[in-house]
């Protein structure tokens, strides 16, 4: 496993790469809020957010289709949203029999449920191009500035730093169970249910155990430096006027969507 | 590669601002009282040791078991977390999970991100911790029992809140919602608790100062259980009563003005609970109920597959 | 050697039982002066890590042990720690922060500089092990080899009279091992190295002290400690 697969930056020198951090996070949360406030069927305003986020995949450097084609990621939960189209009353749309029942759709359901799912897609999407034109270190940065406090930013510092190195145990404890996982030709193999089970937990304990020891060290390291219980960090982060510009255009942009959507 | 097996994790989109507001309200005053007790309790320690568990939650999520025909089972780990750590450094652990897994992987979206650390960071160390605190004193296999029990409640816990959640939201249908959620979870929570059980059966063997009534994992009170105790009691009784008999669930939430009449309306599939030919009887509404979950079943068969491929994918 | 002022590690009858009843250390006496580079080689379990973990007061604060004329005490651990530059085997236990800036700022930070100085400090240190390209790196992207220089990076922006390494070269293929080597070559500062690796021994270090089963049994010219075969053989080590 490369210690790429869980990074999602993509290099860039791109005007976005180089926007502070700050902005870009608060910029992100109030699209999505932005999104929640606006009402059902309010298309133009949807057509201005895709618009707005259209644009921001073309400053970015990574192609205009780059959050579209990693878009569809939630859309599996789409699912959950699926009894809005029958549940609300309205004039009927479509009728049809699914087994046993006689299901109609509304069209004040399949409103509804058609903005569900595109308040949804337009928000992964603003998510997505943030992490690809920070990295994800900076993200924690302005997490702190941000006065998220300092402990969970740190255990989310850990957690990026360590990520590859335990998912790597895993990895490997995976490919040597499966290593060991042979079957005589026309016999059953694989043990019950509950004995794969316990081999599981035997393995997420034994990755415990393994954490835990490696954090006593990691602590003597920490120690050797000398950590006496209150973490410091450096905010080398200024805001340039550039970044104060883009940010309030945004927010205008985020504006004039509002207004639109309730026209 | 699936980063998070457990299919909690609301994106954004799906819960309304108010649902989403008052989640994050719960959620932070609950964290800020878990970060002003962690530091009693793990001491200096507890920055690399909660960083690093914090990894190990998420790299134990990639843990599976095959189950059954392409499915897995998976570990959330909440309760797991709680049990080793003590409740409030698992709430902590398990918010900087849930927070990477929304910012880094999309999986769980940043507005509702108060409602998933809610569900599957909160409500999953409480009843994780609240009921193994409760058998303190007892033998062992009691303790793993209670442990395997809370692990299963606490899914349950999480996904019942997660299908009240979408409710109230005006996402999904009450009765719907719930019984896909918690008949889905019935059987992930059942991985939950194998593999919970099986991972303290290891530590005790190899580590048991680590679980013992000194450590760290023990330092909160009694509190804890009499907490653990009635979520549990919530969750069994409010689950049958959402899968079952919504109507009085929904007659409260229009009253206090959660949800708008027009999005209660009864189902037009299954009108008043029922199966139209069975006429009104308790077992008509159970295989409303049942329908409703082969139905997700179905679903997550299908998707247990792909998943699996997807991370046979990434092994090669 | 000069008097006790101008020691750098002075260790006086040191021993040590962990709590589970296991003795590590029986009477360690040492004293390394300014400049020195010491060897450090025995079997493993002999108490090599066990000893340099006590040279920075991790495991016991109340021994008998001076660092730059300083006393080892419970107060004074931070003016220790600032003093030892304790570099552990595993690379990955020494970075724990995302960005490599931020591991070799924590050490310096840490003291209570300020901010300008501790960029300073980083800068020269990463220069020091000729890695100053590597400043906005990820820590996790980077070879098992480049994290090593930087563990010693990390240490070394706090400015330390001795650099303590434990294992550097373990792990290491040839080309990385020798641009190790080379560093340590070029580094000015006071060095005791812990390692099996009898090559790196007879190359770098003029000094080597033998440790076995919790016990000093050797301490002095490394030519004549390498040519001496019984002795070797005693204590589980070959001839490079």
């Amino acid at each position: 496993m490369h210690a790429d697969a869980f990074d999602r930056y993509h290099h860039g020198q791109s005007p976005l790469h180089s926007l502070d951090p700050r902005v870009k996070v608060i910029v992100t949360i109030a699209f999505i809020l932005s999104n929640a406030l606006l009402p059902d069927g309010a298309w133009i305003a949807f057509l201005l957010a895709w618009a707005f986020i259209l644009f921001a995949n073309v400053i970015s450097g990574l192609g205009t289709g780059f959050t579209f084609k990693r878009s569809f990621i939630a859309l599996p939960f789409a699912l959950a949203a699926i009894t809005v189209l029958f549940s609300i009353p309205g004039k009927p749309v479509t009728s049809f029999q699914f087994i046993i029942w006689n299901l109609t759709i509304t069209d004040a359901g399949l409103l509804r449920f058609v903005s569900i799912v595109i308040r949804s897609w337009l928000s992964v999407q603003v998510a997505i191009l943030l992490v690809a034109v920070t990295e994800f270190p900076k993200v924690i940065h302005a997490l702190t500035h941000l006065r998220v406090p300092a402990i969970l930013t740190v255990i989310i510092s850990f957690l990026y730093r360590y990520l590859f190195v335990l998912t790597d145990e895993v990895m490997r404890m995976l490919r040597a169970r499966q290593a060991r996982s042979a079957a005589f030709t026309g016999a059953r193999s694989g043990g019950s249910v509950a004995w794969r089970a316990r081999i599981a937990g035997h393995m997420a304990g034994q990755l415990f155990l393994r954490s835990y020891e490696r954090s006593d060290r990691i602590y003597n390291a920490m120690l050797s430096r000398g950590y006496k219980g209150e973490l410091m960090t450096l905010h080398p982060h200024h805001f340039h006027r550039s970044d104060l510009i883009i940010g309030g255009l945004s927010v205008l942009a985020l504006v004039l969507m509002q207004i639109a959507g309730r026209l | 590669m699936q980063y998070a097996p457990v299919p909690l994790h609301i994106p954004d989109g799906f819960l309304n601002i108010v649902v989403s507001l008052i989640c994050w309200l719960i959620t932070v005053i609950i964290l800020a009282m878990a970060i002003s007790r962690t530091n009693k309790s793990l001491g200096e320690r507890q920055v690399p040791l909660m960083g690093i568990m914090a990894a190990f939650i998420f790299a134990a999520q990639m843990i599976n078991f095959p189950v059954a025909g392409g499915t897995s089972g998976h570990l959330l780990g909440g309760a797991l977390a709680a049990i080793v750590l003590g409740p409030w450094a698992a709430m902590l652990v398990m918010t900087a999970v849930i927070a990477v897994q929304a910012l880094l992987f999309q999986d769980g979206g940043l507005l509702v991100m108060g409602a998933n650390i809610l569900n599957m960071g909160l409500l999953t160390a409480a009843i994780g911790y609240g009921l193994y605190r409760g058998t303190f004193g007892s033998s062992r296999s009691v303790k793993l029992a209670a442990a395997g029990v809370a692990a299963w409640l606490s899914v349950m816990a999480g996904a019942l809140a997660t299908g009240l959640q979408l409710w109230l939201s005006g996402t999904s249908n009450l009765q719907t919602v719930v019984i896909a959620m918690l008949g889905v979870h019935a059987l992930i929570g059942l991985g939950e608790a194998l593999i919970t059980v099986a991972a303290l059966t290891f530590i005790f063997q190899t580590r048991p100062d680590l679980l013992d009534e000194k450590s760290a994992s023990a330092q909160s009170g009694r509190g804890w259980v009499i907490a653990g105790v009635l979520i549990s009691l919530v969750v069994v009784l409010l689950s049958p009563l959402a899968s079952a008999n919504p109507d009085g669930l929904e007659r409260v939430a229009i009253d206090m003005g959660f949800i708008e009449a027009g999005q209660s309306a009864p189902f037009q599939i299954i009108p008043d609970y029922t199966l139209p030919f069975l006429g009104e009887t308790p077992l008509s509404t159970i295989l409303a109920g049942a329908a409703g979950v082969l139905v997700v079943l179905g679903l997550v068969f299908v998707t247990g597959r792909a998943l699996q491929k997807r991370s046979q994918d990434l092994k090669s | 050697m000069a008097d006790l002022q101008t020691s750098v590690v002075l260790v006086n009858n040191l021993h040590f039982s962990y709590p589970d009843g296991h003795v590590a250390l029986r009477g360690i006496s040492l004293k390394l002066c300014p400049g020195d580079k010491v060897a450090l080689v025995g079997p493993n379990g002999a108490g090599k890590s066990t000893l340099m973990l006590h040279l920075n007061g991790i495991l016991s604060d109340h021994s008998d042990i001076e660092v730059g004329g300083v006393r080892l005490t419970r107060d004074n651990l931070p003016v220790i720690r600032a003093m030892v530059g304790l570099v552990f085997q595993n690379p990955d236990d020494q970075l724990f922060s995302p960005t490599v800036f931020e591991d070799v700022a924590f050490g310096p930070l840490h003291m209570g500089l300020p901010e300008a100085e501790v960029i300073a400090r980083v800068e020269k240190a990463l220069e020091a092990v000729k890695m100053s390209t590597y400043r906005d790196r990820l820590s996790h992207h980077l070879s098992v080899g480049e994290k090593k220089r930087i563990a010693i990076a990390t240490v070394l922006s706090m400015d330390p009279k001795i650099l303590i390494l434990d294992e550097p070269s373990a792990g290491l293929d040839p080309r990385a091992r020798r641009t190790l080597i080379n560093l340590l070559r070029e580094l000015p500062i006071t060095m005791l190295v812990s390692t099996h690796d009898m090559k790196l021994v007879e190359e770098l270090f003029p000094r080597t002290i033998v440790m076995d089963d919790g016990r000093i049994v050797a301490d002095g010219d490394t030519k004549e400690i390498l040519e001496n075969e019984t002795l070797l053989m005693e204590h589980g080590l070959e001839k490079p």
